[in-house]
């Protein structure tokens, strides 16, 4: 166990991707089965455990710690497992104790009756040091979130067996953890594992964001544009298993199966053979809905037949990995989509249809279209549109985020100026600054103006102006509630932010009757008095369809 | 005699006033004894300065002859009488020639440790307990999540990085007055002898702890020698140089920092740092309550740091204790403030 909690504590820290690699290489190959299978599972995400809810932490450290003292602990580490690694009484058995194998960990997890885990737990966080306890702790509640992704494990284990990563990704879906038959083929002690899934994800192609010196370096002409539309990227995949059934799977972009909250999508999908790429979304009577639309249809175990015909979902595909008992990446685009809309015309549905793709006379023309697409689409679809997306005709589909093939040219996001209301301390990297805010901005009480909060934001400064934030907030605190303080935000003394979103839709959750998507702070305004932010008329105007240019 | 007629807080810092003199004042003022050289606690421009001979020799290294009026070395264990109190400096354990002050009067006695740590370190003398009816102490870590592991431990992880990173050059970032001393000294210890590089800001402080008897092997200037060819070397360098562009010019290096703070993964990260080295100058959490109640002391006063958790775990076993709530000393610990202005 300790030397997974060394491992997972390293990476924790190391930003370079090939350094993350060299520690796992170095991991795999010099730790035995099945302690290195069950590691590469709690990365990959396929090892579970449900049964360490934050509560039962909770009860079992104030069995054990003064309350004052946790309180003040938990408010400073700002973390529940940290500070219960840190916190936890040292034990006299500590040394005495055989040190577990992660795969011990995980095999007394999963056969103890649920009554006896609070024990169990108990026992083991004795036996272990901080870093023990702290992945430990860390591993039964789901929170490891390391940095690293299932890709850049496989991607060390490809490495240490000096093989493609691909030829991983292959048979990775047929095999459950402690992955030994995987272990044994890369070692060369064994023929490569049969792979169980006749329909498997492949990992996905990325864009860069276009940079002003790329319209100078790059020759409109080799590339073609399509709508970067405001969906999430998905990958719908079928294949034939051993019985000659057709297996139909749709996948997030990190290779998520999500077919079960799609079955209209799976339907449509009917005939088709391959794997293709394209944008979630829900189209409404022909006409391409919003992101607030689509919400409606996301993180859903179950779905209705009711939700599925006021959402129907669809997907604009751009793009064709396999056909024909064929991998296609290595074709050009032009290659690649023509193939794609062949496919796409004999499916006849009107839940799979091409993404349009726009010659590029010039990048002026490009840049007229992105700023208005209302010329080409509805008012409605516009809304929809995040931008461009720019490809190069000749580029072959490779998985990660090659350099210069695919550009994205995002639209301006929307502005709009806020009164920061109130703040709580950030969570991992930033827990010991107040970082999390919430801001609002004008509207008519019943004793005059009064600020309404309208959003949370917890990034998009940098660590300089988050010190300068948190030093605001220190020194301007009127209110406590627990974790959270309530700033200073008078007509004339207060912090008024530039915050950046997406896109803004009603809600019944917030109190403004408003939710904003994925909200950040472009700019701190020292220079602006409270008075002069923004009012809600603004925002409601933004979520009725009109909009603001930065 | 009551504590409070002996010793009390005031914004220039503890003043004694039957003695008319300041511990470790803040602001300049006509006489001033200072527990040790980190520069929150010893400033220049005081009329004078009673203090140990380590403490005056880096104050002089830092601020230049003229950092006070007068000077005067505290021997160790020797008292001073100043108008009917006494006065005598023991061992803090903190870094080279750290005491802590302890102040009697018609039978009470009043002990301002300062900084303190009860961790072994090969660099200072370790700390002496003292009996004492008012205790004052740091806490600078004072909260139950803070158990500084062995340094030894700390630096294994260095030397183990840097056979698995050979081609790396590790920068450590660590304080130029103690803590860069300690790691140099724990290096030595774990059985490595390489050449170990500086960074200019520490290059003085570092050749008087080795002129004082610290076993720090052999060192070199960071200035002059070729950033590019410090594969799987260590370079000792200020922290703030391990963000900034000094170090820009090293070719992929593992940034590493020691510090007490290293603990929370939140502040490690928050630093940029790859390779967090627990390695504090501070007393810990359990060295903080065995401390206390070594002193036997009845009333405990707690000056900077984390004031609340130890105050309540202090009234906790039925001792009085209260925040002094002294201003201008570091409640980061061993991140020293800007040397104060107008000292060159
Ligand atoms: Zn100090």
């Amino acid at each position: 166990m300790n030397r997974f909690a060394a491992l997972i504590d390293r990476l924790g820290y190391e930003p370079g991707r090939n350094a993350k690699i060299r520690l796992l290489v170095d991991y795999f190959a010099t730790t035995p089965d099945p302690d290195r299978g069950y590691a590469l599972a709690a990365m990959a995400g396929t090892l579970d455990f449900g049964q360490a809810k934050p509560a039962l932490l909770r009860s079992l450290i104030s069995e054990r710690t003064d309350p004052t003292l946790f309180a003040l602990s938990y408010d400073y580490v700002g973390d529940l497992s940290e500070t219960i690694a840190l916190m936890w009484p040292a034990s006299n058995t500590q040394s005495a104790q055989r040190e577990l194998g992660l795969g011990e960990v995980v095999a007394l997890l999963s056969n103890t009756k649920k009554a006896d885990i609070p024990a169990l737990l108990a026992n083991l966080l004795d036996g272990l040091d901080e870093t023990g306890r702290w992945a430990m702790l860390k591993l039964i509640t789901g929170g490891l979130r390391i940095g690293i992704s299932s890709r850049l494990a496989k991607t060390a284990l490809a490495q240490g067996a000096d093989i493609e990563v691909d030829a991983i990704e292959q048979v990775w879906h047929g095999l459950t953890p402690p992955y030994e038959a995987l272990f044994l083929w890369l070692e060369g002690k064994a023929p490569a594992p049969l792979s169980g899934n006749p329909a498997p994800f492949r990992p996905v192609m990325l864009s860069h964001a276009i940079e002003d010196s790329d319209f100078v370096s790059l020759n409109s002409a080799d590339f073609v544009a399509e709508w970067k539309w405001d969906g999430i990227r998905v990958q719908a995949t079928a294949g034939t298993d051993a019985t000659g059934k057709t297996v139909t799977k749709l996948y997030s972009r990190a290779g998520e199966d999500i077919s079960d909250a799609f079955p209209d999508i799976i339907d449509a999908l009917m005939g088709f053979d391959g794997a293709i790429d394209g944008e979630l979304l829900v189209v409404r009577d022909g006409k391409v809905e919003s992101f607030n639309a689509l919400q409606q249809r996301l993180n859903r175990k179950k779905v209705t037949p009711k939700l599925m015909a006021e959402y129907p979902a669809a997907i604009c595909v751009y793009d064709l990995l396999y056909a024909d008992g064929e991998d296609w990446r290595d074709k050009p685009f032009t290659e690649r989509r023509e193939r794609l809309e062949q496919l796409v015309a004999q499916l006849k549905s009107p839940r799979i249809e091409l993404s349009p793709v726009f010659d590029i006379p010039s990048w002026e023309v490009l840049a007229a279209l992105r700023a208005s697409p209302e010329g080409k689409v509805t008012p409605q679809e516009a809304e929809a549109i995040e931008g461009c997306m720019i490809k190069r005709r000749d580029s072959p589909y490779l998985a990660g985020r090659p350099k210069g093939l695919w550009f994205k040219w995002k639209r301006d996001p929307f502005i709009v100026d806020a009164v920061l209301m109130y703040a709580r301390r950030g969570h991992g990297k930033r827990s010991s600054f107040y970082s999390d805010f919430t801001f609002g901005v004008w509207r008519d009480g019943e004793n005059g103006p009064e600020l309404v909060p309208v959003g949370k934001a917890y990034f998009g400064f940098t660590d300089q102006e988050l010190a300068e934030i948190d030093r605001f907030v220190r020194k301007h605190t009127v209110n406590r509630f627990g974790p959270v303080r309530e700033i200073v935000h008078e007509p004339d003394l207060g912090l008024v932010f530039e915050v950046a979103f997406e896109g803004i839709g009603p809600s019944t959750r917030h109190r403004s009757g408003l939710a904003m998507r994925f909200p950040r702070i472009s700019r701190l305004r020292w220079d602006k008095p409270p008075r002069e932010a923004d009012r809600i008329e603004t925002l409601t105007a933004l979520s009725a369809g009109g909009r603001k240019k930065s | 005699m009551r504590p409070a007629d002996l010793l009390i807080p005031t914004p220039a810092g503890l003043y004694c006033p039957p003695a008319d003199v300041f511990i470790d004042p803040v602001r300049p003022v006509a006489r001033a004894l200072i527990t040790h050289g980190h520069s929150d606690h010893a400033r220049a421009g005081h009329g004078a300065v009673l203090a140990t001979r380590e403490t005056l020799d880096m104050m002089a290294i830092r601020y230049g002859e003229g950092f006070t009026g007068e000077r005067q070395t505290a021997k160790l264990g020797l008292p001073v009488d100043i108008n009917g109190v006494r006065f005598s400096f023991h061992p803090a354990g903190h870094v080279l020639g750290s005491a802590q002050i302890a102040v009697e009067a018609n039978g009470l006695r009043i002990v301002a440790s300062g900084d303190y740590k009860r961790a072994l370190d090969p660099t200072c003398a370790p700390f002496e307990v003292l009996r004492c009816d008012v205790f004052i102490t740091e806490a600078t870590f004072g909260l139950p999540v803070f158990t500084h592991p062995e340094a030894g431990l700390e630096v294994a992880k260095l030397l183990r990085s840097i056979a698995l990173f050979p081609e790396r050059a590790h920068l450590v970032g660590a304080y130029s007055l103690g803590k860069a001393q300690r790691v140099i000294a724990e290096i030595r210890q774990a059985g490595c002898d390489e050449t170990i590089y500086l960074h200019g800001a520490m290059e003085k402080l570092t050749a008087y702890y080795a002129e004082q008897g610290s076993k720090l092997g052999v060192l070199r200037p960071m200035a002059g020698s070729d950033r590019q060819a410090m594969q799987g070397a260590i370079i000792l360098c200020p922290p703030s140089a391990i963000q900034d562009v000094w170090s820009r010019k090293f070719a992929d290096p593992v940034t590493c920092f020691a510090s007490g703070w290293m603990r929370i993964r939140a502040r490690a990260r928050q630093r940029g740092v790859e390779l967090p080295l627990i390695v504090s100058d501070h007393a810990d959490w359990p060295e903080l309550q065995q401390t206390i109640r070594e002193t036997e002391a009845s009333e405990i006063w707690v000056t900077h740091g984390q004031e609340d958790a130890l105050v309540h775990w202090c009234q906790s076993i039925g001792l009085a204790a209260r925040p002094l709530n002294m201003v201008g000393y570091s409640d980061d610990g061993d991140a020293e403030p800007e040397a104060p202005k107008g000292t060159p």
